[in-house]
């Protein structure tokens, strides 16, 4: 995309519907988006929807297999964990924790890895060496090892989690938007604004900025599915947030203790995360796919 | 040259490495938490707790401890264990072996599966069998290990109670072994049924890491795989009359494996990250399973070591991916 080519500059094709249209037309985009919204419904109403209080105990009804089964009670549409608690409702209080995990430590990671990769590829020289060598550093190191190091020392609780999220995926963002910046910088609509004087901020921000973003919101997209897996991991190592807040993670990590007994306690937070995951991915695929303008040709 | 690639990489992998330890070492010591209060009995007066912190060197200033560790890890020395009381480099050598195999295992899995799928997708390509494969496919890359190993535990606790959930080998057969390499020398020695029960402990936890490599493998392979069969060489042995499956393997294959050889190398890395959770959930004796420990009782020294091997790690496969890539094209040979 660097270098034209006669066909770009001889292309008489009708002009393409704009990039609203050509994402909701995109199959994957549409089912992956519209699960990811329907979760975001079941976060913000939780309370509304879910049938029962994700912390209520009931020491008589533990490990109530889901509907269907034998021995099922009626009210327990997934069945009971451990200690009596609608495994349901706690799946969708789970999606509370997940999705902001999801969004602000991507968000911060993105931001983050952005502004330092759009220094390291603008500038170049002292800048960039500076940065790609502490990208090296930072690849060095097992991401999870390293998640688990800092929830550690931090303190857990989701704050912790977000930092640890922040602090280990910045370099994702930070490679890419770098390698583009650098390709963006060679373009001639830089060297354009820099002969009419503009600032280099106002170059880098105004001009090269808006070129990488595509890129960057497919990969922000990707980062989500990972923060909520890290978050899954974190919280079934026993680090992420107290045990009174239902996530996907504790509730795995609690049916892998008695997954022999009632294996719908380990099954329905991990069916959860699954799908979760899978439409971050698949809608980060179909926005790469439709906002890259070479993809999709 | 391929000795200068060599030396430059050393070079760069040493200084990655440098920054890795300091990294790690203000990690420790910038954010709050007290490993001698994590070892300390109730009843210990101040006498013990500084006799304690005195007997790790924590008591003296942080660029002395700096340079205490990172003298002693330039002579081997990575101190002792604080909860388990032993040298690190001896902890770290008792556990290595079992995530060396694990990890292997699993790349070898990921290389036969990953590479199997590409090689029948592009046998069946423009036919269904390639959407399918392509469409499962597409899932599977966004699958990471953890929720593997759990869907695996959810299949074989439950479904198919056939397979052991936990640890590395019987512990009534975990005798007169000479080496750490539990797998290998069972092997290697005829004591077959020894290797079988080890291998029933690892098909879990090589699973878990193998299949995400694998789904990548087979993206990436069956796409090179496919460009490669439109090349006129291909079109050349296909005139002679070669079957498909010979196009396939000794045409097209040798000239699209470079990139999913250098892919793999990178992958590689994560799936040796991977081993920490992975190992974790199927309480495997490896240094992932160790790390987590380590952490959660504070134990520095250990943390120390044990960071710094998984960077050096990440390092050696990578200079090894690199020296491959060179070593199997030419064109790079002399860049």
């Amino acid at each position: 995309m660097e270098h034209w080519s006669p066909t770009t500059i001889i292309d008489e094709s009708p002009p393409p519907p704009s990039v609203a249209v050509r994402l909701a037309r995109d199959p994957k985009v549409a089912c992956a988006g519209g699960f990811i919204l329907f979760l975001i419904v079941l976060a913000i109403a939780a309370p509304l929807i879910a049938p029962k209080d994700p912390l209520a105990q009931d020491l008589l009804m533990t490990t109530v297999p889901p509907a269907g089964f034998a021995d099922a009670a009626p009210g327990f549409l997934l069945g009971t964990d451990g200690l009596g608690r609608d495994v349901l409702s706690r799946v969708i209080f789970g999606t509370r924790v997940s999705l902001t995990v999801a969004f602000v430590a991507a968000g911060l990671a993105c931001l983050i890895g952005s502004l330092l990769g759009l220094l390291a590829g603008f500038f170049g020289h002292f800048v960039d060496t500076l940065i790609s060598r502490l990208v090296d550093i930072w690849m060095a190191f097992p991401p999870v090892l390293l998640s688990i190091l800092l929830v550690a020392l931090l303190g857990t609780g989701l704050h912790s989690v977000i930092i640890a999220i922040v602090v280990i995926d910045w370099t994702r963002f930070c490679r890419v938007v770098r390698t583009e910046t650098m390709g963006q910088a060679q373009m001639d609509y830089v060297v354009a604004a820099r002969t009419i004087g503009f600032a280099r901020p106002a170059i880098l921000f105004r001009e090269i900025l808006p070129n990488v973003v595509p890129v960057l919101i497919a990969l922000l997209t990707l980062e989500m599915g990972i923060a909520v897996v890290v978050e899954a991991i974190l919280s079934f190592v026993g680090l992420s947030v107290s045990s009174d807040t239902p996530t996907w993670g504790g509730m795995v990590a609690e049916g892998r203790q008695i997954v022999h007994e009632a294996w719908w306690v380990l099954a329905a937070p991990l069916v959860a995360l699954f799908a979760t995951v899978v439409a971050f991915n698949q809608l980060g695929d179909g926005l790469a796919r439709s906002l890259d303008p070479v993809l999709r040709r | 040259m391929l000795l200068a690639i060599v030396v430059n990489r050393l070079a760069m992998a040493l200084v990655t490495l440098a920054g890795v330890a300091v990294v790690v070492f203000v990690l420790l010591r910038v954010v709050p938490g007290d490993p001698v209060a994590m070892m300390i009995s109730p009843g210990a007066g101040p006498a013990d707790i500084a006799a304690l912190k005195a007997h790790y060197g924590l008591d003296t200033p942080l660029l002395t401890q700096f340079w205490i560790w990172i003298r002693g890890v330039v002579t081997g020395d990575f101190g002792t264990s604080i909860t388990l009381h032993v040298y690190v480099t001896d902890v770290l050598a008792s556990r290595l072996p079992a995530t060396i195999e694990l990890a292997l295992l699993a790349l070898i899995v990921a290389v036969i599966v990953g590479g199997g799928i590409a090689i029948a997708g592009t046998l069946m390509r423009r036919t269904p069998g390639e959407a399918a494969i392509d469409g499962l496919n597409s899932i599977l890359l966004a699958v990471p290990d953890f929720i593997w190993a759990l869907a695996l535990v959810l299949i074989f606790a439950v479904a198919l109670p056939i397979l052991p959930l936990t640890g590395r080998i019987d512990p009534a057969l975990a005798q007169g072994f000479a080496t750490r390499f539990y797998l290998a020398e069972s092997i290697l020695t005829g004591r077959f049924a020894v290797a079988a029960n080890i291998a029933s402990h690892m098909i879990m936890p090589t699973l878990a890491l193998a299949l995400p490599l694998a789904a990548v493998i087979v993206r990436l392979l069956k796409q090179s795989l496919k460009e490669a069969m439109t090349q006129d060489y291909v079109l050349l042995a296909r005139i002679k009359g070669f079957r498909e499956l010979h196009l396939v393997l000794h045409e097209a294959l040798r000239n699209a494996v470079g990139p999913t050889l250098a892919l793999t190398g990178v992958q590689f890395t994560f799936l040796v990250g991977g081993t920490v959770i992975v190992e974790r959930i199927f309480a495997y004796p490896g240094i992932g399973n160790l790390a987590i420990d380590a952490v959660i009782n504070r134990d520095f020294p250990l943390i120390q070591g044990l960071v710094l091997l998984f960077g050096l790690i990440f390092i050696l496969i990578n200079i090894g991916v690199d020296l491959s890539v060179a070593a199997l094209n030419p064109r790079l040979r002399h860049g």
